[in-house]
Parts: structure tokens; sequence; C-alpha cells
């Protein structure tokens, strides 16, 4: 379809679209008047029954562990098309080896901004485990946790070191990083087969509600998720970066 | 009043939309398609919240107090960390469509043959 | 409704239609982050501490990375192929 008449079509049916969307949404409890049932019983027998404080980590990793699992697995997916699809491709080869020296083509960093970014590496890697652990008491859990600490070593990159970060976190390492978290958090729910008698139930004493190591299982499920969030988005990092800064068409090379 | 975070679902869903329609380059298409679905994500808070309500976490709140539905913050939150990757799948596609067809214009896409 | 959360949609409204309407995708990235900050503030003010967070991240950090390095590769690759259309 040429360009014309995808505008065309678009000035007719989005028009069309934002009415049928507004008469929709009308329906709608108005803004600050929610009806449902099902958030305010989480809501009243969250801390009772699961002993943690966060609802929304308990919704995530125990009430609701089910769906999350299915989540999960859709970033497993997603990772995987992106690490097969930016695989290098039969013409092309990397360029840029241990020779190079932890160097590549944007290493101009100046001598405080290495130091600096060294210094944020353990920083941020810290607040990403003070997140994940903390999810079932306080904002946070695996799935932020995993993201605050993927982007950890990626502050190496700052200081113009993304070969030492590619040494230090190699792709097969995170494939497998990522494939233990998936792994263990399927595994998890099979321990509530076990001990339980059902799919992802909680098989482990609630401890007293606002300690760290209270809400049962949640605690684990968020490391799991933790894992696989950071290995699912190092590698996704780290092979956009193998792409836009090593590898170019070996014609280029010589 | 009331309606305004609705509306401005509605606005952001049809933008980005015409967005995707009008665009003329893939990577515009991409980032165009992460607007259409962050309307959802206002959406779904603006039905989940309550008047005066805060946010569901007790740590520090009286047990009687007005919290908003968490349901459809989970929902929300771990779609945030989906699309990222959703979007680096999809972009890994435009790149390997400009390897294979030089151009980043959906015009000059064309069926694989070989 | 709080006057934060008004202002809040008000600028989520604004960002959404920026990013949309500039054609120059580098242009667009730095647009993409604005608006994602401007959406966890909007989570903020919607009492939904968890999602801003993640989105925070995922805005800052997350999206921008991928997008810049895609069009760096998509820009090499045409440079490469001018060169190459030159050479002949």
């Amino acid at each position: 379809m040429s360009r014309r008449a995808r505008l065309g079509l678009f000035a007719c049916a989005g028009p069309a679209l934002a009415v049928v969307l507004v008469l929709g949404f009308r329906g709608l409890p108005a803004f600050g008047h929610y009806h449902g049932v099902y958030g305010l019983v989480v809501n009243g027998v969250e801390l009772s029954l699961r002993h943690a404080t966060d609802m929304v980590t308990a919704l995530n990793f125990d009430l609701r562990a089910f769906d999350t699992l299915g989540e999960e697995f859709i970033l497993f997916a997603a990772v995987t098309g992106v690490a097969l699809l930016l695989r290098e491709l039969r013409d092309e080869s990397q360029r840029g080896s241990a020779a190079d020296d932890g160097a590549h083509s944007f290493s101009g960093a100046s001598d405080g901004l290495r130091g600096a970014s060294l210094l944020l590496v353990p920083l941020i890697v810290a607040l990403g485990v003070y997140i994940v652990l903390h999810g079932a008491l306080t904002p946070g859990g695996g799935f932020q946790g995993g993201l605050v600490l993927a982007a950890g070593p990626l502050a190496a990159l700052l200081a113009g070191r993304y070969l030492a970060l590619k040494r230090l976190a190699p792709h097969a390492a995170l494939e497998v990083l990522d494939a233990l978290g998936a792994a263990a958090y399927a595994l998890l729910g099979l321990g509530g087969l076990v001990f339980a008698s059902i799919y992802v139930k909680n098989f482990l004493p609630l401890g007293i509600p606002g300690h760290l190591l209270s809400g049962g299982f949640m605690a684990l499920n968020s490391i799991a998720v933790g894992l696989e969030v950071t290995g699912a988005f190092l590698l996704t990092w780290t092979e956009f970066l193998d792409q836009a800064l090593l590898i170019r068409r070996r014609s280029e090379r010589s | 009043m009331s309606f305004l975070p609705y509306a401005v679902a509605v606005w952001l869903f049809v933008a980005g939309l015409w967005g995707v329609v009008a665009s003329r380059n893939l990577v515009r298409t991409v980032l165009c398609l992460s607007v259409v679905q962050s309307s959802t994500y206002v959406l779904l808070l603006g039905v989940g919240y309550r008047s005066a309500g805060r946010a569901p976490i007790v740590a520090d709140v009286p047990v009687v107090s007005k919290l908003v539905d968490p349901t459809v913050q989970v929902l929300v939150l771990t779609d945030i960390v989906i699309e990222a990757t959703v979007i680096a799948l999809l972009l890994a596609l435009v790149v390997q469509a400009h390897k294979r067809f030089g151009s980043v214009d959906p015009a000059d896409l064309r069926p694989l043959r070989d | 409704m709080t006057v934060v959360q008004i202002m809040a949609l008000a600028v989520v409204a604004l960002g959404g239609g920026a990013v949309v309407a500039v054609s120059d995708p580098l242009r667009q990235v730095l647009l993409l982050s604005i608006y994602g900050v401007a959406l966890a503030l909007l989570f903020f003010a919607f009492q939904a501490p968890d999602v801003a967070l993640s989105e925070i991240v995922v805005s800052a950090l997350g999206l921008p990375l991928i997008i810049l390095a895609a069009l760096r590769k998509i820009r090499q690759h045409e440079r490469s192929q001018d060169e190459d259309s030159g050479a002949r």
C-alpha cells in the first residue's frame, strides 16, 4: 500500500477510532471512583495472609505468580529473538580483539569520567541488589532491581571500556544467567507442587511482616526474576553495541 | 475533568498510530509504536486510581487508610520491562531489514524471495 | 483529581505528541527519554512508585541505548554502501 493510500485510510479511520475509544472509555467508572473488588480484597488480606508490605510485589510474585511466569517467558523469547537476529552474518566478522586493550571507537573519555564510572559500578550494583531483596517490603522487586543491576556493568561503557565489559560479562555467561533465572522461576513454582501440592503456591515460612525474610518464597521469586532481567538486558545491550561498535563488513577491514 | 486521563490515553493511542502510519523510517515507526503502548499504561493506572488513595504499600500507613488498586500496577510494571525487550526485537528486525534492502523506508521493503 | 496529576497528564500528552511529530530519529530518542521521565512522574502522581521505578530505568537507559546503537549500525551500513558505490 502506498504512503498516500495509508494516510488517506488513516484520515478516515483515525478519527473514527478516536470517537469509538472515547465512547467506550465513557463507560468506565470516573477517574478516582474505582469500583473493582479484586484490588481492594488484595489490599485487605495480603498483609495478614502473606506477610508482605508491598502489595504490588505480593501480587506479582505470589498471588499472580503464574501470570508472571508467562510474562517472564515473553521476555525470554524476545531476548532470544534479538540474539538470534543479531548474531553476526556470514559476510561479517568481529573486529577488535584482546589486542585493542579494552578500548573501542569512542574511547575518548577523560580521567575524571573513567574514575567516576568505576566508582559507579559497585554503587549501582549495590542499589540493584537492595531493590531486588527488599521487593516484599518497599517499592521494588525482581523486574526493577534486575534493570538496575544490568545498568551497573554498563557504567564501564562511559569510561570507554566496552571490551573490558565484554570480557567481564561474555555472551555465554549472560545467556546462562538469563536461562538460569527463567528456569529457577519455573522450578520454584514446581517446589509449590511438591511441598504444597499446588503449582506456584508458597511453601516457605512467612516470617514477620516488615522483616527482610518475610513473604515466603516471594524473595526467591524476586531473585530469580532479577537474575533473568539482568541477563536479558545485558545480553540485549551487548548484542546491539557489538553491532554498532565492533562488527564491520570484511571488505572494510582490509 | 474526571475524563482527562482517559482522554490522554485516547490522544496517545491515536497520535502514536498516526506516527506509525505516516512514518518514512522504520526506526521512527518503532518509536511511535512505543507511544501507542504507553497509552495503555495511562489508561490502566487511571482505572485503578482512587481519589485520595495512597500507594499500595502498608509499611508506614495505618491499615484502615485508602489504597489504590495494585493489580493494574502489576500489569503495567511487567509490561514496561517487556516492552523494552520487544522494542529491541523490532529494532533488530529493522537492522536486518536495512542489511537486506539497504533502506529503512517501509516503501522499499519487498517480499523475501530466496 | 489533584493539580499535580493534571500537570503530569498535560506534560505526558505534550511529550507523546512531540515524540510522534519529530521526524529525525536521533531527536526522537532524546524526546522519548524525556517523555519516559514525564510518564514516571505521572506514575508517581497516580500513587504507583513500583511502576515509576521501572519506567525511569527503561526510559533513561534501556531504550535510548538500544535505539542509538541501532541507528549507529544503520548509519555505518549506509556509509559503507556509499563507499562501495563510489569505488565502482
